[in-house]
């Protein structure tokens, strides 16, 4: 059945952002439930300590408090877990309470929970608690972890290293001594955090008498949070609902399992009454997953005209004092592994990767998850070739990227890569940017004393991630979704999915593709989504998954709506479903033109006056699809992107001029959204690259956890992006759409760097550490 | 000694409604907007001046409710998203933003518009730099900014050509 | 994060705001704006068991000529500075450096008599005000002292301002034709507190400084004005080897003191950059 795309790739405002614009989104903290109290959580002031002695008497006298409560009280309610996935090699991985009674491994781990009937008397009870402590020694630095005399975090695990790798593709060390050229670089990627401008939060309702518990939970994965959440709590799965409220923000830091939440959902249990927990700024600095934190050793292998020849990597990255759970803080030095090579044709790779415990804040992912890195690496490597062999920055990448009849292409990683555009997002990109102009003024500026630096990356951004990533290595993860249709009386569709919206444009999706498949008026479709009780199971919104799984479930499930709609119509017209089609909202007889039934005549005849229908005739009207990906690790999509910036070599600041970029999602549904999507990125990407950093002193203690002092840019500090898109379908599925959410946060790192690089290159210095600071560009410039 | 307790009595114009309440000294303008007056629009983001997600305007200035305790706001004028959307002063905004889908999560929005329309309403001359500089103290973490900085000069420009 | 109960009382004069301040002593705490103090509370930072609001006092508002000086009520908010005819005009100095103060909405609250209060050393008006010599009228038990700009800032937030005492204006020397000025900071953010900042203020005669008055901050606990390297410029033709000699003495009298982002020795090198910028500006 042919689709006539009338909504598909129109850029249609979202329907639900009136909404946000006239404040009426209802975040977890807006919801008020009848009894609720408040908890306020003591956490640790030491990375690496014994609690001894906690003492909470005083704390316990303030009016309102009704509760105090510590990891040895929690653990009748609420079991330990042990993260780890069993198809990535070994892992290393000791179990995790919800609050640990015994040893707390980072600075700001929850140890002590304060429950009051307000969050003002909750906090001043708190700091009353005293905690008696024996200071361990703390584990902090990278190197230093790996050695043998270096203190444990989990004594019973004998290593601080959790996980490694070895990806060892062709003959890399002959391919390397045959190279004419070969450049060596160390690359530093600093610690960060999410920073949702929303903190996590939740709100536990344990009903005792039916032993039933609903959880209004700030979540990316309400299907997944709760299965886990159930099993940890000792409840069955069905005795939990998740109720998602909008999302502040997500960008991955909402969907792993936090102490401080599970121990909310078993106070509730505890005291039968809702409890609230919503995270300050403060504590949501200490416990919020951070990412990153990685440094590589890389080689690139170059002959003269800048064909490279081999690449290596060797990456030491860190990860807390636990593998984050469910997903495990595994994937980000593993995706750096497999994806720094992906956008380049090479024959010969080794990528080796070490993971070691620290007592710091446990790291997962968060949005690019590891690509970032890895496209850090490779940009910076094809930048250090270029300038190497004297060759243009953008020639050089069409000389390496996969040929443009190449696809599909296994990748030297390993990795299967189909539909890419790489070589005409790259011309497209030049052309819109007008490279050659603007290196044409770099020199005439240059000559007045003004320092602009030009950077172009090429990406390759992993979407949509089959089975084989997580669930395949035992993590409960699903990465399936589905969509469920329902016609209602009137006519109109309802659908749910397990899909859930941070404001990238979900609904905005599903209500285009049901719209266009039914050929509906978007007004005549309601979409819900994030209410474990009423939505298909579904992974939820992670990895740019959205579009490319519950889009094309989504897709599935109108295609069915619409069979079964032309059935019923068929069979109470008594005209053959053939000639019957769906046109603006009514049911047309395609040979006389007429309208045979409108949507409204449907809902009242298979609601209502189903005494027309023969016996044995009951149509399908809720419908649900479906449906995983499964043929590639994940759908690659490719995405160009440039850089102009100004360097000022006396204060070391960069003032960001203008960004493009030209993105490839496949299928695109919403130009817009998805314009919206690689700018949000590019501008969180800005923060890795210019601002963002954990900084940690020797002992664990973060020196900068508050918004004064960690650094996100704000809208005096970034640039205008320009976009533009190409369309190049997965055959992964008949909707052909990959994701596009994580494009702007890979490349713009890597693109900044170059472009920083590219203005340092008269003065022969360059940076390799991100952030980016004044400060190390100074010193690159040997100025401090 | 003089008598001192820790609540305070206040009156406050909330969106044109006078309110006279009791409360803690301790509690700020955000909280008694949202917890006590039950106007949910107004969001907090961290409770340090930083973030900006919690503006307000108080006697027609845009200011941080997460520094501004409820007691100093005591006789004054303060007018919150839903005052704002309900008089239909910022709808033109409101419509931009609509159409250059300048808003993603919705967090940022409410305060996002009120600075916006300040600035709007100051008679200085706008540009997109000035839209930035102006936006400076109003974190988004999803957008990219570019979308919100093309619906506040899209009304900037409505402004200069009709009125 | 909630502060920390305590209560709150309106003053409706300054006397009573005196009798308040010496019946609770080190307890009590001026509130104007509250843009430095609220964060404190809401981290539980300081926890003063009273909190007196001042910003019903009318007598501490204001912007006006006294004489040969201009008079700014310590109630005067920044946004107030930021549109004063009277500013722009005679204290050009002020009127260039507001503009980096935060941000809009901070600035719609936040007093100069507040900021002066608190004396954030990355703060611009302490700087400022130190630049332009400055007096500060401050009411106590007493009554009235004025204290010299320069004999104010005593250490890390610490003033001459006593617990009993309250800052009630600011007044400040005109510019003349002969005035020079300039302002730089070193901020990561457009907003950000400052990491390295450079006031200057100064007269110039017959194309030579007759006076200069450099005063550095966020480097410091303290804003500090580099007089030796200024007496080096003073009354001399500037030239590129007279500006970095002058320059050497910042290494010796800058009592540099760096944080977890601007090492001494950057906020050092910035400091020179800033200093030979602006004297390379004025010198034109």
């Amino acid at each position: 059945m042919a689709v006539n795309r009338k909504v598909i790739g129109q850029s249609l405002p979202r329907p639900n952002v009136m909404s946000f614009i006239k404040g009426h989104g209802k975040y977890l903290d807006d919801i008020i439930v009848p009894g609720m109290l408040h908890v306020c959580y003591v956490r640790s002031p030491y990375a690496h300590a014994k609690i001894i002695e906690i003492n909470a008497d005083d704390a316990l006298a303030i009016e309102g408090v009704v509760k105090i409560v510590n990891g040895k009280d929690l653990l009748e309610y609420c079991k330990p877990w042990t993260a780890g996935l069993t198809n990535l090699g070994e892992m290393r991985s000791a179990p995790q309470h919800a609050m640990p009674p015994e040893i707390a491994r980072w600075q700001g781990e929850a140890v002590v929970a304060v429950i009051a009937e307000t969050k003002a008397i909750a906090e001043d009870a708190a700091e009353l608690v005293e905690i008696d402590w024996e200071e361990l020694n703390p584990v902090t630095d990278l190197q230093k972890a790996t050695e043998n005399d270096s203190a444990l975090i989990h004594p019973e695990l004998e290593s601080n290293v959790a996980w490694s790798i070895d990806i060892d593709a062709g003959e890399v060390d002959s391919a390397l001594e045959n190279s004419d050229i070969v450049v060596e670089k160390v690359f530093e990627v600093g610690r960060q955090t999410g920073v949702t401008l929303e903190p996590r939060g939740m709100i536990a309702d344990y009903d005792r008498g039916k032993s039933y518990l609903t959880l209004h939970h700030a979540t990316q994965v309400p299907h997944i949070q709760r299965y886990i959440i159930a099993r940890q709590l000792g409840l069955s799965e069905s005795s939990v609902r998740i109720i998602c409220p909008e999302l502040g923000g997500g960008f991955g830091l909402k969907l792993h399992v936090y102490g401080d939440e599970l121990t909310t959902c078993a106070l509730s249990m505890m005291l039968g009454r809702p409890v609230k927990f919503v995270a300050d700024r403060l504590e949501s600095f200490l416990s919020d997953i951070h990412a990153r934190g990685h440094r590589i050793s890389a080689k690139v292998g170059v002959n003269k005209d800048g064909q490279i020849q081999a690449m290596t990597l060797d990456n030491l990255a860190g990860c807390g004092p636990y593998l984050i759970h469910p997903r495990t803080s595994v994937i980000e030095p593993l995706l750096v592994a497999i994806c720094t090579p992906l956008a380049y044709n090479l024959q010969h790779y080794r990528a080796k990767a070490t993971l070691v415990y620290q007592n710091k804040v446990p790291t997962g992912q968060y949005r690019g998850v590891g690509m970032p890195i890895a496209s850090l690496v490779a940009e910076g490597l094809v930048d250090a070739a270029a300038l190497a062999c004297g060759i243009d920055k953008v020639e050089i990448r069409k000389r390496n990227l996969h040929a443009v009849d190449a696809y599909p292409v296994t990748a030297v990683s390993g990795e299967f890569l189909e539909g890419l555009s790489q070589v005409a997002s790259l011309e497209k990109l030049t052309s819109m940017m007008d490279y050659k102009g603007l290196r044409a003024e770099q020199k005439t500026m240059r000559d007045k004393g003004i320092h602009r630096g030009i950077g172009v990356v090429t990406v390759v951004e992993g979407t949509a991630p089959s089975p084989a990533l997580y669930a395949a290595g035992g993590a409960p993860i699903s990465s399936r979704d589905a969509c469920t249709l329902r016609l209602e009386a009137d006519g109109e569709i309802s659908c749910t999915t397990g899909l859930t919206d941070q404001g990238q444009g979900g609904v905005a999706i599903v209500t285009q593709i049901i719209a266009d498949t039914l050929d509906l008026s978007m007004d005549a479709i309601r979409v819900s989504m994030g209410d474990t009780a009423t939505t298909p199971f579904g992974g939820g919104t992670w990895a740019s998954r959205g579009t490319a799984i519950a889009g094309e479930a989504t897709l599935r499930a109108a295609k069915a709506m619409r069979a079964s709609i032309l059935e019923v119509t068929s069979m109470i017209s008594e005209q053959p479903v053939d000639i019957l089609d769906l046109v603006n909202g009514e049911i047309v007889n395609l040979e006389t033109g007429e309208t045979q039934m409108s949507m409204q005549d449907v809902g009242q005849a298979i609601h209502f006056k189903t005494h027309q229908f023969p016996e044995d005739f009951e149509p399908e009207m809720i419908i649900t699809r479906h449906y995983s990906q499964r043929e590639q690790l994940m759908v690659y999509a490719n995405c160009a992107l440039g850089v102009s910036l100004d360097l000022d070599i006396n204060t070391g600041l960069v003032t960001l001029k203008k960004i493009w970029a030209v993105d490839d999602c496949g299928r695109i549904i919403n130009a817009k959204l998805v314009t919206e999507q690689l700018r949000g990125g590019i501008v969180q990407g800005i923060g890795s690259a210019l601002f963002e950093e954990c900084l940690y002193d020797e002992d664990g203690q973060l020196l900068n956890g508050n918004l004064i002092e960690y650094l996100v840019p704000m809208a005096g500090d970034v640039c205008d992006i320009e976009c533009a898109h190409i369309e190049t379908p997965t055959k992964a599925s008949e909707l052909g759409a990959k994701g596009c959410g994580e494009a702007g946060i890979i490349g713009v790192c890597g693109a900044i760097m170059n472009a920083i690089n590219d203005a340092l290159e008269p003065f022969n210095a360059s940076v390799t550490s991100q952030p980016f600071t004044p400060a190390k560009i100074l010193r690159a410039l040997g100025k401090v | 000694m003089s008598e001192l307790t820790q609540t305070v009595d206040v009156c406050i114009t909330l969106n044109g409604h006078s309110i006279k309440a009791t409360i803690p000294a301790r509690e700020n303008l955000a909280d008694f907007i949202r917890h006590r007056i039950g106007l949910m629009g107004t969001n907090v983001g961290c409770e340090q001046g930083i973030c900006g997600a919690c503006t307000i305007r108080l006697n027609g200035d845009s200011v941080r409710s997460c520094l501004t305790l409820a007691a100093q706001a005591n006789g004054h004028t303060v007018e919150t998203i839903e005052g704002l959307t309900d008089s239909g002063e910022i709808s033109q905004l409101q419509e931009a933003f609509h159409r250059n889908n300048a808003a993603q999560c919705g967090y940022c929005t409410p305060a996002m518009l009120i600075t916006a329309t300040e600035l709007l309403n100051s008679k200085t001359e706008i540009s997109r730099d000035k839209i930035r500089e102006y936006l400076s103290g109003n974190l988004c973490r999803c957008t990219g900014y570019h979308a919100i900085i093309d619906a506040v000069e899209e009304v900037a420009e409505a402004q200069n050509n009709g009125r | 994060m909630k502060p920390r109960s305590f209560s709150f009382t309106t003053a409706h004069s300054v006397e009573h705001v005196i009798g308040l301040l010496q019946e609770h002593g080190d307890e009590a705490k001026i509130i104007a704006g509250g843009q430095s103090l609220v964060p404190t509370l809401n981290m539980r930072l300081s926890a003063p068991q009273l909190l007196i609001d001042i910003s019903a006092l009318d007598e501490l508002r204001g912007i006006s000529l006294d004489g040969d000086r201009l008079r700014i009520g310590a109630l005067t908010r920044h946004v107030e500075l930021q549109s004063n005819k009277l500013i722009a005009q005679h204290l050009p100095l002020i009127a260039s450096a507001i503009n980096h103060v935060a941000h809009v909405a901070i600035r719609n609250r936040g007093t100069i008599g507040g900021n002066l209060s608190l004396a954030d050393p990355a703060s611009e008006l302490p700087a400022c005000s130190l630049a332009l010599g400055a007096e500060l009228s401050i009411v106590g038990n007493k009554g009235k002292r004025i204290v010299k700009a320069g004999d104010y800032f005593k250490d890390l937030y610490e003033t001459d301002l006593q617990a009993n005492e309250i800052l009630v204006a600011i007044s400040f020397p005109l510019a003349t034709t002969n005035t020079v000025h300039g302002f730089r900071e070193f901020v990561r953010r457009r907003g950000d507190f400052a990491s390295c900042g450079l006031v200057m203020n100064g007269e110039r005669q017959d194309g030579k400084l007759t006076s200069l008055a450099p005063v550095f901050f966020a480097i410091s606990n303290t804003p500090v004005l580099a007089s030796k390297c200024a007496a080096k410029l003073l009354n001399k033709t500037l030239n590129d080897d007279l500006i970095e000699e002058a320059l050497l003495e910042l290494d010796r009298e800058l009592p540099v003191i760096g944080d977890i982002h601007t090492s001494t020795e950057m906020k050092l090198h910035l400091a020179k950059h800033y200093l030979r910028e602006i004297l390379g500006e004025i010198n034109v």
